[in-house]
């Protein structure tokens, strides 16, 4: 295998890292270059920090083992190669009557990013989960390939385990049905956050995510939108070929005053009395991806997100961020406010029930020390930070708020005891050691 | 009336992304090539994705012995037949000055093998009166330079080739499509030092698609390539010999 000498980020492009990286387009390509050196894998990069970064190291990009090896219609059991985004895999099987059971907000995202962060979608409360949905993976190290069945010790560790364990080549996803390719998406107004919470409280749809105004405060602190969705069948017109963004925004593109007007206008988009829209799914479940890099509009510097989940009965603790967050003047628009259910398939899995919320800062002067002070207010409420999305915590405190985080570094120690596959998260929060 | 397709060397991610194309809009599909492994991946991959039928068949460009079995599957079928050659290799030049034997292999995998298996199906074409043969050769074959001249001389060949080949079809029906392409970031090239002007697989099958849609006879991808080969095809060979291009 050639390996190719190249610099590269995750989205939110604050941190880099150059180092050799192979390209595998085969499964014995793959097994080859792990037996001889073996090296963490990358998905598509929509990590925002760290996660898929190995600066001065080698790593395996995935994107080429990306296809799509066999399915069940009847049980609706698919097998996939782990470099397939799951807007593809969605795209191909929303015909058939089937969906991946989870989609995070980008389907960019490949099924082995998404088992190696145990990714969230929009149905978590009900659904779980992307790996519990996983009936089994085949994971690639030094050894070979071995067939890991969920539930035991090895998959825990590799789903949520940001490819520590070794490859992931292909998995098996139990699909969920869907009647169709679109979904029907009901939009309401919430106030304020009082309001928000209890819109979210008691809503029963399958699909629900709200967009939060980050910059709103006083009366209108934490109004947002709320968007709870069904999937159906029916007749859409196709959505428009993908916009990219073609070069760095300068700065002042995302300035506080830009940004509050922009707000302000997508919260009254919906009218007070909500509405019901008919969406293509992608549209619904991916709204970012139809703006390709859009990451470029934070500039050269970047951006960062912050994601936290707190439990239900620290809401406080949701309010008081967003009070801090709208004085720090450094909110994006992108901002999403979540209730979450439990469920979670491996020992650094994020969720927890309660409350998530998901905050953009460009990367500018004052956000270390507001992500700090974020990073405060979620472990005093006994929440935890999404590794999927962080560039700036600190060990000690990560691994506090992932009480199974000894329990990974074993069967981690195990699996990889060279310490081979760790990437610059691994080494900047020191979570192979205890 | 249904299309089925031979795409030869399969495992080209070049190749994959047609097939993918192909599948989408329903068409049968034949995956040749040497890697049965991974060209039954492929294979599954295309019949999910809607292909009428997706088959991996074995093809060696340096085993003319087995092409009539087949040739002999390619006519199995009742759809418009249609090929296309991705076969091809190209081992760095220094290895080729070191061990002048690699010429043989080099050529054999880039022209004369998927020549005379083109050749053996001609008539089988010839008599279904339809269908098009796509050949990828690529700007090397457009002019020798020292970077990679052995392979440059094989594709020169194969374009040479297609163009007789589209003379003889085109009288019966069948249209023949050379296409040439720069840099595309597939395995060949990745790792290489930094190429200019480079495309992706999908972009190269989009490319192929359209011509073949339009019966063009020769295609660039990216189409900046026509224009920049003109340039270097003008440069006088007193100077020419003189570039490192
Ligand atoms: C716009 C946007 C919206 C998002 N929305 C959500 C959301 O709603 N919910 C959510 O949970 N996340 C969300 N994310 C985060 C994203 O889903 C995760 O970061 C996901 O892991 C990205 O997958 P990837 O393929 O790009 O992996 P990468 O970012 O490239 O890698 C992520 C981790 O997975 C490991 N990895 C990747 N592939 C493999 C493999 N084959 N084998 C072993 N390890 C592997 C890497 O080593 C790394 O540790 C969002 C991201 C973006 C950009
Ligand atoms: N990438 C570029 O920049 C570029 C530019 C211009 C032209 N091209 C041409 O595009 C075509 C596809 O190449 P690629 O870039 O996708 O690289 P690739 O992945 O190396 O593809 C080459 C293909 O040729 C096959 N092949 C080689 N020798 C063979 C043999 N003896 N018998 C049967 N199959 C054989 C390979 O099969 P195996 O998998 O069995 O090895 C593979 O499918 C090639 O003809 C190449 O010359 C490429």
């Amino acid at each position: 295998m050639r390996w190719k000498n190249t610099e590269y980020t995750g989205w939110g492009r604050a941190l880099r890292a150059t180092g050799e990286m192979a390209r595998p387009e085969r499964l014995s390509a793959l097994t080859a270059l792990m037996a001889e050196e073996p090296a963490p894998a990358l998905g598509n990069r929509r990590s925002y920090g760290d996660a898929c970064l190995n600066d001065g190291g080698r790593a395996v990009d995935m994107t080429r083992l990306d296809r799509f090896i066999g399915f069940d219609p009847e049980t609706g059991l698919a097998r996939v190669e782990a470099g397939m985004p799951v807007g593809e895999l969605a795209r191909i099987l929303a015909p058939k009557g089937w969906l991946p059971a989870v989609m995070p907000g980008t389907g960019f995202a490949t099924v082995g990013g998404c088992i190696a962060n145990d990714v969230h979608g929009k149905n978590h409360h009900g659904t779980g989960s992307f790996a519990q949905h996983v009936k089994n993976l085949t994971l690639v190290t030094a050894e070979g390939p071995q067939t890991v069945k969920g539930g035991t010790a090895l998959f825990k560790a590799t789903a949520s385990g940001l490819g520590q364990t070794g490859v992931i080549a292909a998995a098996e996803l139990q699909l969920i049905r869907a009647k169709g390719d679109i979904v029907t998406v009901t939009e309401r107004r919430a106030g304020d956050f009082d309001d928000f919470i209890g819109l979210l409280d008691r809503s029963g749809a399958t699909y629900t995510v709200g967009w939060i105004d980050a910059t709103a405060t006083g009366r209108d602190l934490g109004r947002g939108i709320l968007e709870e969705a069904e999937t159906g069948a029916g007749l859409v017109p196709a959505p428009k070929p993908a916009k990219a963004v073609p070069f760095d925004a300068p700065s002042f593109a995302l300035s506080p005053a830009v940004v509050r007007t922009f707000n302000t206008a997508y919260f009254r988009r919906v009218p007070g009395r909500g509405r019901t829209v008919v969406k293509p799914i992608n549209e619904f479940f991916f709204p970012l991806d139809r703006i390709r890099d859009w990451n470029r509009l934070y500039g050269k510097a970047g951006f960062h997100q912050f994601q936290c989940v707190v439990p239900l009965a620290e809401r406080e603790a949701i309010r008081d961020m967003l009070r801090r967050i709208a004085a720090s003047r450094l909110a994006s628009p992108l901002a999403v406010l979540k209730r979450m259910g439990p469920g979670r398939a491996g020992y650094l899995s994020f969720p927890m029930e309660g409350y998530t919320l998901a905050v953009d800062f460009p990367n500018r002067p004052g956000v270390e020390k507001l992500v700090h002070q974020l990073e405060d207010l979620t472990a005093e409420a006994g929440g935890r930070i999404y590794l999927a999305k962080d560039a700036l915590a600190s060990g000690a405190r990560i691994r506090a708020m992932y009480p199974e985080h000894e329990k990974w570094v074993r069967a981690v120690a195990k699996a990889d005891p060279q310490g081979a596959m760790a990437t610059d998260l691994v080494r900047r929060l020191g979570l192979r050691g205890t | 009336m249904s299309e089925t397709w031979i795409l030869l060397g399969a495992t080209s991610s070049m190749a994959r992304a047609l097939a993918r194309a192909l599948a989408d809009r329903g068409d049968g599909l034949l995956l040749a090539g040497r890697d049965m492994d991974d060209l039954r991946v492929l294979a599954a991959d295309c019949t999910l994705r809607g292909a009428r039928f997706a088959e991996a068949v074995a093809f060696d460009a340096r085993k003319p012995e087995r092409f009539a079995d087949l040739i002999a599957r390619t006519q199995a079928d009742d759809g418009v037949l249609n090929a296309a050659v991705f076969v091809g290799s190209m081992p760095d030049q220094a290895d080729i000055d070191a061990d002048p034997a690699l010429i043989d292999g080099t050529v054999t995998d880039s022209f004369t093998g998927p020549a005379r298996f083109l050749q053996m199906l001609a008539p089988v074409l010839e008599e279904h009166g339809a269908g098009t043969v796509v050949g990828v050769g690529s700007v090397a074959g457009d002019r020798g330079r020292i970077g990679n001249y052995v392979y440059g001389a094989a594709k020169a060949g194969f374009h040479t080739y297609l163009s007789g080949l589209r003379n003889r079809l085109g009288r019966r029906g069948v249209h023949v499509v050379t296409v040439k392409p720069g840099p595309v970031d597939t395995a060949m090239t990745w790792g290489l030092p930094s190429l200019p002007f480079m495309t992706t697989p999908e972009a190269v099958a989009h490319d192929i698609l359209r011509a073949v849609k339009t019966r063009r006879n020769v295609v660039y991808s990216a189409k900046i390539w026509r224009l920049i080969m003109l340039v270097i095809r003008l440069i006088p060979e007193p100077v020419f010999k003189k570039l490192s291009i």
